[in-house]
């Protein structure tokens, strides 16, 4: 659906690598063009017309992320990337606030970025950080939340959507029986914002934490969503220009209010601005609508997966267009070097989730990740060049 | 060397690799070797007798490449000094970087020659020689 939206779809390529970065659409990248070549000028500086164009536009797409969200203006903080926001959560928010003892749970089946922030607060501070068991479809449960918590359980991280699997968690009922406990609830919601409506107020989520280049958007920025009672208690990471009110002296720096205090220097201006028009496309194209496409083309894939005898498809229970999967016998990263003499890009590894392989005894996988853009026959492509083993093997060299 | 050649040699290597097994003896050094930008770490075994390699051995998980490499560097290396080793590992480098190399001290590792066709694979077959060159400087022994 909307294929011709998307300059990228035009070269000679199959891309089913849509979790590591989405294709952007030309209403996108032609902002970033007009920000460049008509009015580039710093940001929140302006005395002068294109600076002030600058701002109007910058804080326009704020105001378009908060209303995508369901969020206020002032909760929506842009950074570099999803990694930067949960490193900005776990170090600004939860480094002052955590003391030894105190609990951090997530999962095995964590992107790197939503566990080493984690591990380093454990490092420092004396946390511990736990691991709430997966389910044979290495999915989380409410229940297994539940066993996990204690009276020393201070926050609960996980991804929405995780990037492995792809299942999606029950992060609204997590969320409600986190909160009558006094927990916290940080959500990575890198690989579920592009591919699903998600409303934080519904959620009652503390934080939520994506990228902009995975949702059809520029690369080098991301989004921290934060309740502002919340936010106001984060401490800046980066302090600089931007973010100040005035300092005299080390003891007299006065700071600005939110969101401006979290965002110092000088940010992806151009970036920020296209993304204006990355939320206006998919408020055109659907939220509810991607997300049926997205998952009319998951099950289109595994229903044909399912039926070459040497596969293993290690995920076959997932709400989202991620399949992860393995050739018996032959090693991942052959199997990508194949297909991509077929001009067929998917992801071999283990996807920055290295302690996942713990849980699924599976060290490493070929992962599809499926975009709204992709068609019933490029997955023909990628099942018929896999539906002949002895192919692979000869060609994989 | 044919195309054809090369490939079965390759596959070959990879299928039924020489030396593929754990070591559970002290006399052997071990040294693991890992492309960061790939998902292939091995562990690879070296017994001297003196100056000379007495034995080479290798366990892990990697691509065709990697394996297959590991393989035919260990039908090599066996039985050389140190100094010979480190002249094939220098010689295999410049083969895979497009530089003068000696053919005939690299044995069957010569059907790596047009690796450098493919840039992502360059790494998966240089990964044991990596290792290899670090265990006989004595770095990163453990
Ligand atoms: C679940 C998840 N969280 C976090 C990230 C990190 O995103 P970024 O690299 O854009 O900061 C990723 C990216 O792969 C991801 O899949």
């Amino acid at each position: 659906m909307n294929r011709e939206d998307f300059p990228m779809l035009d070269e000679d390529i199959i891309y089913l690598d849509n979790g590591a970065t989405s294709l952007k659409p030309k209403c996108v990248i032609d902002k970033m063009i007009e920000y460049y070549s008509k009015y580039s000028a710093n940001a929140h500086r302006g005395d002068y017309d294109i600076s002030y164009k600058v701002d109007s536009e910058y804080e326009g797409t704020r105001e378009k992320v908060a209303k995508f969200l369901n969020a206020d203006s002032d909760e929506i903080i842009f950074t570099s990337g999803a990694t930067d926001s949960l490193n900005m959560i776990a170090t600004g928010f939860f480094g002052p606030l955590i003391e030894a003892g105190d609990e951090i749970l997530i999962t095995t089946s964590e992107h790197a970025s939503n566990v080493l922030p984690w591990f380093r607060l454990q490092n420092k501070y004396g946390a511990v950080v736990k691991y709430i068991p997966l389910d044979s479809n290495y999915h989380v449960t409410l229940d297994n939340v539940k066993k996990m918590v204690t009276p020393n359980t201070k926050v609960i991280a996980l991804a929405q959507i995780t990037n492995v699997i792809g299942d999606l968690r029950p992060i609204k009922e997590i969320c409600k029986f986190a909160h009558e406990n006094n927990i916290f609830v940080v959500v990575d919601g890198a690989q579920s914002v592009p591919h699903q409506k998600v409303d934080v107020k519904d959620l009652d989520c503390d934080f939520l934490a994506f990228s902009a280049h995975k949702m059809y958007g520029p690369t080098g920025l991301g989004i921290l969503y934060g309740k502002r009672e919340l936010l106001e208690s984060l401490e800046p990471v980066n302090l600089g220009g931007g973010m100040n009110e005035s300092f005299d002296s080390p003891s007299e720096i006065l700071l600005k209010e939110l969101p401006t205090r979290l965002e110092a220097g000088t940010p992806p201006i151009a970036g920020v601005i296209a993304f204006g028009q990355t939320i206006d496309y998919l408020n055109k194209l659907g939220m509810d609508k991607i997300n049926e496409r997205e998952l009319y083309l998951r099950k289109y894939l595994v229903d044909k997966l399912i039926k070459i005898p040497y596969i293993d498809i290690i995920n076959l229970e997932a709400d989202s267009g991620i399949v992860s999967f393995n050739v018996e016998g032959i090693f991942s990263q052959d199997v990508a070097f194949y297909l991509n003499k077929y001009k067929v890009c998917v992801r071999a590894g283990n996807h920055c989730a290295k302690i996942l392989k713990n849980a699924t005894k599976v060290t490493n996988s070929l992962r599809v990740s499926l975009a709204f853009y992709n068609t019933e026959s490029e997955i023909d492509t990628l099942v018929e060049l896999l539906a002949n083993k002895d192919k692979i093997l000869k060609e994989m060299l | 060397m044919d195309p054809e050649i090369k490939r079965e040699i390759i596959m070959e290597h990879y299928q039924n690799p020489i030396h593929k097994h754990h070591v559970d003896d002290d006399s052997y050094d071990m040294v693991n070797t890992a492309n960061s930008s790939c998902i292939d770490n091995l562990n690879i075994y070296i017994k001297f007798e003196g100056d000379v390699i007495k034995d080479i051995a290798f366990e892990g998980e990697a691509c065709a490449i990697s394996i297959s490499s590991t393989s035919i560097m260990i039908e090599n290396l066996i039985g050389k000094t140190r100094e010979e080793a480190l002249n094939i590992i220098d010689n295999f480098e410049n083969m895979i970087n497009e530089k003068d190399y000696e053919e005939e001290v690299l044995g069957n590792a010569i059907v790596y020659s047009d690796i450098y066709k493919q840039n992502s694979r360059k790494s998966c077959a240089f990964l044991p020689y990596r290792g290899l060159r670090e265990a006989l400087t004595n770095k990163g022994l453990n």
